[in-house]
């Protein structure tokens, strides 16, 4: 049960038929999708469809009540502690808040990982952790400490501590949001950058719909628990599902309600 | 009657959870031990950072003692007592009860708002995600640290403590310095030594367990945090008064 790159499967992620619900809602009702191997992969839906829960069930953190979750042919499910350990070594996420350790300085959270799987001596650490902060254009940044970084610094640092131990797949759960035109378009170029340098697969979870069509190769529309549309974005934006238009096109109402469900609004206010 | 027998279950469901926490933390901590550094600096943390607030303590508590005691004490003409009450009381309860309950308003809601910070900031998932077990990484090293310092907290304060006695029974009253030691050294044994010695340890290793649990099983919200912060300090008060009395019971 152990991963091997020598046999390597056409699609890193699968999931099939997922079905996971929480506190009786149902987040996802019968979810299928596969992620192909060295290639960018988007996921996008509106707020509340469990994009991030989706990053959370490839991750091993929680478990599907029905269906499978693949990573590289393996039912993550079925892993024990060890081998979802192993598993995740060779993933790389960057949360969206960065979730840096504040405890520690920016180069001390980059070799975290390093330092805790391997005994690398500290020259190549410090080699390995410099190589990564410049390729994320903070190398200068090497000795602040993670409160005295913008949220765009971080996630970028967050971005170097999670490939610094060159894994196969990296995840990355809403890098724009709330980033400036500047981080964002420095945060664009980097995934496209690493995904080509590295030859690494890529996960990105956004609602960015401009922004992930310059990078994505493939993407995934998740809306009511289901996969909705798939495709190249350009195959997306030519899409003539009133959903995905809604979707695409940024529309206030349509297929996905704007209003959470509630009674009649004058009715209400006159009561 | 239906919400009474809920809540009789919700407290044994807690047990339980707790207990599963506990032996997690044994099971990680030889590992945590081979990170001496995380584990010497938690016992920094827990223990040097409190010195202050232990020391100023105790010293107020002794000469506290020292007055009271002598006051009681020249009741019945006993004065010279006064240092062998004091010592065993000091010892025996004094001691490691105000250290414990004084170590779960310092350091205890240090290390559950520190640890709840964490999850609130998706660090404890980052570390989870990037494969490296929290329980080693931040729950273990934390727990040691506050298991190893709060006996020895407990002994200074005890030894600040009999100091405040002498300052006010033998510098500010008079007894006979002689008299106050001699019957001191007298009248308290090993045995007694050991029982504060036991006591620091079981509040040692309950505060520490109930700190680094409620940080960690905090909701991640800020309301969150702060309950569990409320929560390290009640239940660490309400458990150290009540095994002080188990312990007392079994060791007299």
């Amino acid at each position: 049960m152990t991963m091997t790159s020598n046999n390597l499967v056409e699609h890193l992620v699968e999931l099939k038929d997922v079905h996971y619900s929480v506190g009786g809602r149902a987040i996802f009702k019968g979810l299928t999708l596969a992620v192909p191997r060295g290639k960018i992969t988007a996921i996008m839906g509106p707020s509340g469809t469990g994009k991030t829960t989706l990053l959370r069930l490839i991750t091993g953190q929680i478990v599907a009540s029905k269906g499978q979750v693949l990573v590289e042919g393996q039912e993550v499910s079925k892993l024990n502690h060890q081998q979802l350990y192993a598993m995740r070594q060779r993933m790389g996420m960057l949360f969206q808040n960065g979730a840096l350790l504040t405890d520690i300085s920016v180069y001390e959270n980059v070799a975290f990982p390093v330092r805790e799987h391997t005994e690398l001596p500290e020259e190549l650490i410090r080699q390995l952790v410099l190589t990564k902060l410049q390729t994320v254009g903070l190398r200068g940044a090497y000795k602040l400490m993670p409160w005295e970084l913008s949220g765009g610094m971080s996630r970028r640092v967050a971005l170097a501590r999670a490939m610094v131990r060159d894994p196969e797949l990296l995840i990355y759960d809403e890098p724009f949001a709330g980033l400036d035109p500047i981080s964002m378009g420095v945060v664009l170029r980097l995934i496209r950058k690493l995904n080509e340098a590295l030859n690494i697969t890529s996960i990105v979870v956004s609602h960015d719909v401009e922004e992930i069509a310059q990078v994505a190769d493939l993407s995934y529309i998740i809306a009511d628990g289901q996969m909705v549309a798939s495709g190249s974005p350009k195959q997306l934006k030519d899409d003539k599902s009133e959903l995905v238009r809604q979707f695409m096109n940024g529309l206030p109402d349509g297929p996905v309600a704007f209003h959470y469900p509630a009674p009649d609004y004058h009715g209400e206010l006159l009561s | 009657m239906h919400k009474i027998a809920q809540d009789i279950g919700r407290v044994i469901a807690t047990f339980g959870a707790v207990a599963l926490f506990f032996v997690r933390i044994v099971m990680q901590v030889p590992r945590a031990l081979l990170r001496p550094r995380l584990v010497i600096y938690q016992i920094y943390n827990a223990g040097a950072l409190s010195l202050v607030i232990i020391m100023i303590c105790g010293l107020f508590v002794g000469m506290v003692l020292g007055l009271q005691g002598y006051d009681l004490l020249a009741r019945f003409g006993s004065e010279s007592a006064l240092g062998s009450g004091a010592a065993l009381a000091l010892l025996k309860e004094l001691g490691p009860v105000i250290t414990s309950l004084l170590f779960a308003g310092r350091a205890g809601t240090a290390l559950a708002s520190e640890i709840g910070l964490m999850r609130v900031t998706d660090q404890l998932v980052a570390m989870e995600v990037m494969a490296v077990d929290p329980f080693r990484r931040v729950v273990a090293p934390r727990f040691i640290g506050g298991l190893v310092a709060l006996p020895l907290l407990t002994m200074i304060f005890i030894a600040i403590g009999i100091f405040g006695v002498q300052l006010i029974g033998v510098q500010q009253l008079g007894i006979d310095q002689g008299t106050f030691w001699s019957q001191m050294r007298g009248s308290v044994k090993l045995h007694d030594v050991w029982e504060g010695v036991i006591k620091g340890c079981v509040f040692g290793i309950a505060c520490s367990l109930i700190a680094v649990y409620e940080g960690y099983t905090a909701e991640p919200t800020a309301e969150g945090v702060g309950r569990a912060t409320t929560r390290t300090v009640v239940t660490s008060a309400v458990l150290t008064l009540f095994l002080d009395y188990i312990i007392t019971a079994i060791m007299l």
